[in-house]
């Protein structure tokens, strides 16, 4: 028998999960894929409603982990078997090496050194990185990772003589026991290469909405400035085509949630940064959800900001790396080519099981969200479920941490 | 108070060609006894069985930790209790913010000696605050294991079958005679689970039965909680029942009172109340139950704007009345005796409330047109006129599988006039997707329905509070008992109640079942922190608490009407009386407190000033420059200094860098002891304020802002310029131009000159 709750995903569900089950005195184990934590959201410049930065939330919840003894963080680690049941489950974790030190070394010296390079994924593709590397400056585990796989020969030489790095050190694996699981995998943002019509990823300078982000963040690629990809000029005339693969038969049976905000906030930081940039909105419908339509009246009192009701039907590359969206106005009936210096795609959430196989006993639904393993002890938080944003995720990792609580023995006067 | 004290430098971690060992003695020479190790270790996270060793054998009882910044690796270094004694762990950031940030560029360099001069009083200022470190007695409150829940609808009754099913008691009081709610009329649900594409019987009585046979749940219909006391984890509730009043004892409260659906007249544009024809959704729903709908064609309505459009007008002329109110209040609290008024309820109802039901309103009228084809068997005709279909997520399964059903007819339109014409209503639709304008004939027509929380109308909770008894910021929130924190749902300003479906934004019905789960939680947690004498979110855990010595205390009722959490009671005298368990220890008390009577075991007035002395300021201005005290918000300010550090920024030398636990503790006499020891400037860095607050504690960087007539009156006295004492605004991302700013400021200072009581 096991008192303690395993955590599946180290992203804002698995967070709040994990920290709100540990501070009811939980033993609790967060088991991530990545070297570290934050998932998506860190990924993002700012969030709705307030257009706050989402670090600063990161940051309480990282505090929140270190003064909390009870809460155990695996990074570069996956659950590879399962066996037992509810209230009672043995977990297998494979833990990936990490190569650095396990406490805080500043590497920023000898990374700058190092020649080899391998595409951010963090960066999503955006930009390089070197083989020793920290993706954003307020990562949490605070420590390094090296990818040997990105060390060039001299690197290599480079890296040998350092007493903080373990060029050869290999994966382990350990078995926890656990009374229940939460599985909190989030999402993985839709991928272009699959929307033929819109060029399948292969346009320049049509980019998608997470890519943005990047482009917006203060230690992104551009350091915050929107610039074309292509060439690092500022664009003048800006499209954003929604619901780029949601609410498509052909690819996302669902409506991701968030797509419509996230525009409406990136025309925000394009105003913010260049109020004369033109832009145009494509949609289907304008989804704000209850308060947050107050955001959406601040992009529509922008004055360069055009909505127009019809869906993108193709993107196709134009000279000077412009992008030309073709689109239908579904009130006027005009059709209508026209040539833009950047185009951002509002791409979907695809639930990151979709992709692959989980070791648990769990049912996905045709489009990889978990549908219900509570009678296991098994249960769901964030967008493993059902596509979210950030308040209704953590909504939903509270939610999940009690469901988890209630099942262990003993739990129940909260010691 | 750290009385033996162990110093671990790190070179590893310090570089910049800092002479350690030279440090070191510096530290031993000036300190002797209390620093019962000086050390300087090669790698201090290697050397933590060493550090543990001598804490054994030398009777430590703290260890300052000088290298890296506290924000990292500080899970390494937990030290255990020895003989007893609890182990204070100190650190000084000497590598962000002392070397890393130290300026090495050809142009504006500085020499070697000034990092050390920074170095040194780093140290000296880690070695004074540990020195004044206490351990705190946790303030420990029963925590009663007994959760009221306010309202009986469907959040309410989950609410309490989730916490009886935790173990704990739950009190449930339910205003009107019937529990259930609104869904009472909602017999048959939008989906609640997978594979969200069906309706679902909500089965509300089975779950109104398993709540009444639960012996864990004590319920009452027709009463209100006529007044709360006390604190979390020892509440008490007086409950109007009827004729009787009751009283129980309570741990922590689920506020779930639900809404009542908009006044009728914000509807009256579009035709409510002209014709019996018109209808809006909670009466199309009684008329489901009931099985009075004959319409054979319906036309629902989810476009607003000539609702929006009407009451535009008037909202602006409102606006303006606000306007004035604002004048009249803030008058009224210049005059310290606001708070003692008798309380008026503000009515915070608008057409706001209709805009932001969008998606109750979408996802429930495809449920009513799914019901009524379902009766009919599609012989209805029900349209349904949307400007934009508020469908988000995952329902949209929903959505399409109505799409797809005959009786459902669907355009987006402008919906310009709705006019009953005796025999039939006439719906005038503009810029439909039908290729053309036309008028649309119908027997019904279904208006949306507005969600106005509780807490607009009604005082809810009835605190009995220093700072009254309603929660404050509803206005910001539109009456909704929501916060500004994204990131933290359920919290309200008033710890130990969490507020959960409706009241707190309109959802839907799935949403409000997991509203409950967490709500519960947060109540849970909130009830057993009281038990351990320690903090709820964001310190949780942390064990000290503010401590008041009254003998000094004239009595000002500062920090009764500053703590944003309304943590402070007074007596009749205006004594004020500390609630800890309320407390969310920011120390926005201390900050305002006058007489500095306030104090936490490890954190405090003297602490900080005794850090500010700490500092050897030079005599000589134009030779050494100035030297600018920043008093630096821990949890946005400070990380992004220490972000700004690792990411290659400078900023001058002159700076001494504190950080607070919020801007809001920041006291007066800081930055008069700071003047006295002859610094020239103190700049204040805090989250942003105003009503996107990004302030952890939710007010104290805007009461920071407003005390600023104290300091400047404080510099006045002095006879120095106000221009010393700056406040900027930063967020945690701002790590990039923080770094400038400081710049600015300390050009600003160096611009006025040398503080005059520097040469005394």
């Amino acid at each position: 028998m096991s008192n303690a709750i395993l955590v599946v995903g180290g992203g804002f569900a698995g967070l709040t999960a994990a920290i709100e089950a540990a501070e009811l005195g939980h033993e609790v184990y967060i088991v991530e894929k990545m070297p570290w934590l934050g998932g998506r959201v860190a990924q993002l410049n700012k969030y709705f409603p307030k257009l706050c930065p989402p670090s600063c939330g990161l940051e309480i919840q990282f505090q929140r982990i270190k003064n909390n003894p009870k809460i155990h963080c695996l990074t570069l680690s996956e659950v590879v078997g399962l066996s037992g049941k509810k209230g009672d489950y043995k977990v297998k974790i494979r833990i990936n090496p990490r190569h650095t030190a396990p406490h805080n070394v500043d590497f920023s010296l000898l990374a700058s050194s190092l020649e080899g390079e391998a595409p951010s994924e963090f960066e999503l593709g955006l930009c390089k990185r070197k083989a020793l590397y920290k993706a954003m400056p307020f990562a949490y585990p605070a420590r390094w990772a090296l990818d040997p796989s990105t060390l060039s020969v001299s690197d290599s030489a480079r890296v040998a003589g350092d007493k903080f790095l373990d060029v050869v050190e290999k994966p382990r694996e350990i078995v926890l026991d656990a009374a229940s699981i939460i599985v909190a995998t989030g999402w993985q943002p839709y991928d272009m290469a699959n929307l033929a019509n819109l060029g399948g990823g292969s346009i320049k300078n049509c980019i998608s909405n997470m890519q943005m982000e990047r482009l917006a963040s203060a230690f992104g690629p551009t350091g915050g400035k929107i610039r074309r990809p292509s060439d690092g000029k500022a664009p003048l005339k800006v499209a954003f085509v929604q619901c780029a693969g949601s609410r498509d038969e052909n690819h996302l049976s669902y409506c991701s949630y968030i797509c419509c905000m996230a525009t409406f906030k990136q025309c925000l930081y394009i105003a913010e940064q260049a109020p004369q940039t033109m832009i145009t909105v494509y949609y289907i419908d304008l989804r704000a959800p209850g308060r947050y339509i107050k955001v959406l009246e601040q992009v529509q009192a922008l004055p360069n900001v055009k909505f127009v009701k019809g869906k993108v039907a193709e993107a196709l590359q134009a000279p000077g790396d412009k992008v030309t969206l073709v689109a239908e106005n579904a009130l006027t009936g005009q059709k209508s080519r026209i040539e833009y210096d950047l185009a951002v795609l509002a791409t979907g959430m695809q639930p990151s099981l979709a992709a692959g196989n989980l070791p648990f006993p769990i049912n996905l639904d045709e489009d990889g969200f978990v549908e219900d393993g509570s009678a296991k002890g098994i249960f769901t938080a964030g967008c493993a479920k059902m596509p979210l944003d950030v308040s209704r995720t953590a909504q939903s990792g509270t939610a999940a941490a009690l469901y988890a609580t209630q099942i262990i023995k003993g739990a129940s006067n909260g010691k | 108070m750290a009385n033996k004290i162990g110093v671990y430098l790190d070179k590893s971690n310090i570089g910049g060609g800092l002479d350690i060992e030279a440090l070191a003695d510096g530290l031993r020479k000036k300190w002797g006894e209390l620093l019962g190790v000086v050390k300087v270790v090669p790698v201090l996270a290697e050397s933590v069985e060493e550090v543990s060793k001598d804490i054994a054998e030398q009777d430590l009882d703290g260890v300052l930790l000088c290298g890296a910044s506290p924000r990292v690796d500080a899970d390494l270094y937990r030290f255990p209790p020895h003989n007893g004694q609890a182990i204070q762990v100190g650190h000084v950031n000497l590598r962000e913010q002392c070397v890393l940030c130290f300026p090495t560029s050809s142009d504006n360099s500085f020499p070697p000696s000034m990092l050390e001069q920074m170095a040194r009083d780093y140290l000296n200022m880690g070695v004074v605050r540990l020195q004044k470190t206490g351990v705190s007695e946790p303030a420990i409150v029963r925590g009663v294991r007994r959760i009221l829940v306010i309202g009986g609808g469907w959040t309410g009754l989950h609410s309490a079958l989730q916490a009886a099913k935790s173990g704990y008691e739950v009190v449930l009081v339910e205003k009107s005679g019937r529990y259930g709610g609104a869904v009472n009329n909602i017999p048959v649900a939008s989906p609640l689970s997978p594979p969200w594409t069906d309706k679902q019987p909500s089965n509300l009585q089975d779950l109104i039965d398993e709540v009444l046979a639960n012996n864990k749940i004590t319920a009452h219909l027709n009463s209100t909680v006529a007044r709360l006391e006390g604190e979390p984890g020892e509440f008490r509730a007086h409950i109007q029942c009827g004729e009787k009043a009751l009283d129980y004892e309570i741990g922590a409260v689920i506020l779930a009172s639900g809404w009542t659906p908009l006044d009728p007249k914000y509807l009256a544009p579009m035709g409510l109340g002209k014709s019996p024809a018109i209808v809006h959704a909670g009466q199309f729903a009684k008329m489901l139950v009931e099985g009075t709908v004959n319409a054979r064609r319906i036309a629902f309505v989810l476009d607003t704007t000539l609702a929006e459009k009407a009451f535009a007008a008037s909202a602006n002329k409102s606006d303006d009345k606000v306007a004035k109110d604002e004048t009249a209040g803030e008058n009224a609290e210049s005059d310290g005796e606001n708070m003692d008024a008798p309380f008026v309820k503000e009515d915070l109802e608008s057409i706001r409330h209709l805009q932001y039901s969008n998606v109750v309103n979408s996802v429930g009228m495809l449920r009513q047109a799914n019901i009524i084809c379902d009766r009919t068997n599609d012989a209805t005709q029900a349209f349904i006129i949307y400007k934009n279909m508020a469908i988000p997520g995952i329902l949209e399964r929903f959505y399409r599988k109505m799409q797809n059903r005959l009786g459902i007819m669907m355009t987006r339109a402008d919906v310009t006039s709705i006019s009953d014409r005796g025999d039939r209503v006439v719906v005038s639709c503009e810029n439909t997707l039908l290729g053309m304008d036309f008028d649309l004939d119908v027997d019904l027509v279904v208006l949306p329905c507005g969600i106005v929380p509780t807490t607009a109308l009604d005082l809810t909770i009835n605190l009995a509070y220093r700072q009254g008894p309603d929660f404050p910021d509803l206005t910001l929130f539109d009456g909704f008992a929501d916060s500004n924190y994204i990131c933290f749902p359920y919290e309200t300003r008033r710890t130990g109640v969490y507020a959960a479906g409706c009241v707190r934004q309109p959802m839907t019905m799935d949403g409000c079942m997991e509203d409950a789960a967490g709500a519960v939680l947060k109540a849970i947690q909130c009830i057993e922190a009281g038990d351990h004498g320690v903090s709820v979110a964001p310190r949780s855990g942390d064990k000290s608490y503010p401590m008041f010595n009254f003998v000094r205390c004239t009595q000002c009722k500062r920090c009764t009407e500053e703590c944003p959490f309304g943590a402070l009671d007074d007596d009749e005298k205006g004594t004020p009386k500390p609630n800890p368990s309320r407390c969310r220890r920011c120390g926005t008390c201390f900050g305002g407190c006058p007489e500095r009577v306030i104090s936490f075991a490890d954190y405090s007035i003297d602490q900080i000033s005794s850090m500010i002395r700490e500092v050897a300021v030079p005599k000589d201005f134009k030779k050494e420059g100035p030297r600018i005290l920043i008093l630096a918000c821990e949890n946005d300010a400070y990380p992004a200094l220490d972000m700004a550090g690792l990411r290659g920024k400078s900023w001058s030398p002159y700076c001494r860098i504190i950080p607070v636990r919020c801007l809001g503790s920041v006291n007066a006499i800081w930055v008069a002891d700071a003047m006295s020891k002859g610094y020239d400037g103190v700049l204040l860095l805090g989250c942003k304020y105003g009503d996107d607050y990004q302030c952890h504690f939710v007010k104290g960087s805007e009461i920071c802002s407003r005390r600023a007539d104290n300091i400047a009156d404080t510099l006045k006295k002095m006879v120095m310029e106000p221009e010393r004492v700056e406040q900027m605004e930063v967020a945690i991302d701002e790590y990039d131009s923080v770094p400038d700013r400081i710049n600015d400021f300390v050009a600003r200072i160096t611009a006025i000159g040398p503080n005059p009581f520097k040469s005394m």
